[in-house]
């Protein structure tokens, strides 16, 4: 049996949407070098969708593999439908992680959120429902 | 091209082991301890095995146990010290932070039992200082056990002088010599040492074969109870084939040893020149005190399962001490026992040349590791801050 699926390798070895954006509406930063794994998410929002998306990662196949994916599922998707976004779904659309490897698909669900939580915070909105439990768990990990 | 490039982890078995393997099976199968021919053949087929094996070290046959490979020899060896150490009232052992597992484990159980371990410091270079060794003995400690190199970075420990100083203050001195036999020239009796553990599977032998060599004298603790095989330390009807094919791969390593020694240490250089060239990468453990094949270096801002893989999809099999390759949160212990942080520890590449490699295959592997290593700094968040002078360098 292989380490990862095909899709993993697919997208491990053709990440989509790597890079950055200059001028984003939202950041999100997420992982630490102590435990192996960074991953940064950069969106652009236009008309309550998200019209741009970018990442740079640090971190293993599947971590690369994860970013790539949850780039692809939230790209040009209403804002309320890239929030929901779960690390199992992110999981299920790369035909699975090993067991040992689902925090990078957890990582890229935090990113993601992280990036949103972003242009909420710099348009001076309020948080959806959503985001305000992923809020408080950021600032939970921070401390 | 394919490079086999991870000789620590496990080695190709020689045309020679291999065909004595195959013709034990067919013509040496009986059981050793049958007192009929068929049974008599199979036991000279494994006492001449023991002759082999035992010269090469410059042992005594009836000093050399046959084990399951280097972890069992290793728990036998700590675990016979211990029960021996703990009837007199002994329960201090010293080791090194960057033994193999097979040690450490066996350690940490012991401390779980009541004994006491100190575990010296391998500084910056992977080497332990003798001096720091005799400062740490005690008049409780039971059992000295220091590996001969190290499986990661191939540093090379100061073995004579270690086993001198346990021989003079009366303690026994193990070594795990797993990533050594084979490859490093060993006399057990110059290099003062009490026992040792070897591994086939790292010298062109089987997997799942091994020795430990016991000095005669010293008593075995039974980690398998049964038949009488082993002078009755060790149970268990002999794995024949594998250990005739040890046999035939250590003498073989033996008699080219030189050869190959200069073959492989000038080709690790040329790597480690070639990989020095990449920008903020840096070399783990001492430059010359090092195993003739092996090269192991970190590079920052980049993870090194990332790097193995694209690796492997160009031909070339390494490995890495990052978290995600051991299969825990933490990078390899070695790596951070050596005072590499846990940010650069995490970015690291083991290549282990074997005795067969090539200047063409050393060359074909800097040029792909810089790539590689270049395509994952591209879009390491990691890297764009340490370019960007929003964190600092470490190498
Ligand atoms: C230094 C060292 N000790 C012990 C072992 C364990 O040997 P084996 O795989 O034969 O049990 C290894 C091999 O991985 C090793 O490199």
């Amino acid at each position: 049996m292989a380490l990862y699926s095909d899709k993993v390798f697919d997208h491990f070895r053709n990440p989509r949407n790597v890079g950055v954006i200059e001028n984003a509406d939202g950041v999100g930063e997420v992982g630490n070098t102590v435990c192996g794994d960074i991953m940064k998410m950069y969106i652009k929002i236009d008309d309550g969708r998200i019209s741009d998306v970018k990442f740079e990662t640090f971190g293993c196949g599947s971590a690369i593999a994860s970013s790539s994916m949850a780039t692809e599922m939230i790209k040009g998707k209403p804002l309320d439908e890239a929030m929901q976004l779960t690390n199992k779904a992110v999981a299920e659309a790369l035909d699975g992680l090993p067991a040992h490897k689902l925090h990078c698909s957890v990582l890229a669900e935090e990113a993601i959120q992280a990036a949103l939580i972003d242009y909420y915070t710099r348009k001076g909105l309020e948080l959806p429902e959503e985001l305000k439990k992923a809020a408080e768990r950021a600032a939970k990990d921070e401390h | 091209m394919y490079i086999y490039a991870d000789n620590a982890a496990t080695t190709k078995m020689s045309q020679t082991a291999a065909d004595t393997m195959v013709r034990c099976m067919q013509e040496y199968w009986g059981n050793p301890s049958s007192l009929y021919m068929t049974g008599q053949k199979a036991k000279e087929v494994l006492e001449q095995a023991r002759t082999d094996v035992a010269s090469v070290i410059n042992a005594q046959p009836r000093e050399i146990i046959f084990t399951s490979g280097g972890s069992e020899a290793d728990n036998q060896a700590i675990r016979s010290a211990a029960a021996a150490g703990a009837k007199k009232g002994k329960k201090h052992i010293i080791s090194t932070a960057f033994e193999h597992h097979a040690v450490l484990h066996t350690l940490k159980k012991l401390e779980s039992e009541g004994f006491e371990v100190t575990l010296l410091p391998v500084h910056e270079n992977g080497i332990v200082v003798p001096a720091e060794l005799e400062a740490a003995i005690r008049p409780d400690t039971c059992l000295v056990t220091i590996m001969y190199a190290n499986n990661e970075i191939g540093t090379i420990q100061p073995i004579r002088e270690l086993g001198a100083i346990c021989r003079k203050h009366g303690v026994l001195f193990h070594t795990d010599a797993v990533q050594a036999v084979g490859h490093l020239p060993i006399d057990v009796q110059t290099d003062n040492i009490d026992m040792m553990s070897a591994s086939a599977h790292k010298f062109h032998g089987p997997k799942g074969c091994g020795f430990l060599y016991v000095k005669k004298g010293i008593v075995l603790t039974n980690l398998i109870e049964g038949g009488a095989q082993e002078r009755g330390k060790r149970a268990g009807t002999e794995n024949v084939p594998g250990i005739a094919a040890m046999a035939a791969a250590l003498k073989e390593a033996a008699g080219s040893m030189q050869k190959n020694s200069a073959h492989q240490t000038a080709l690790r250089d040329r790597l480690i020149e070639g990989l020095s060239n990449i920008p903020h990468s840096a070399l783990n453990g001492d430059a010359s005190m090092r195993l003739p094949g092996n090269v192991n270096f970190c590079f920052e801002g980049i993870e090194g399962e990332s790097l193995l893989l694209l690796l492997d999809d160009r031909g070339i099999s390494a490995s890495s001490g990052s978290a995600c390759t051991s299969g825990s949160l933490d990078p390899s212990h070695v790596l951070l026992a050596i005072g590499r942080v846990h940010d650069v520890a995490h970015g690291s590449l083991r290549l282990t040349l074997g005795e067969d490699a090539t200047e063409e295959q050393v060359d074909y592997i800097i040029k792909n590791v810089a790539e590689v290593v270049e395509h994952l700094r591209g879009f390491s968040p990691v890297w764009r801050e340490l370019k960007e002078g929003k964190r600092s360098y470490i190498l």
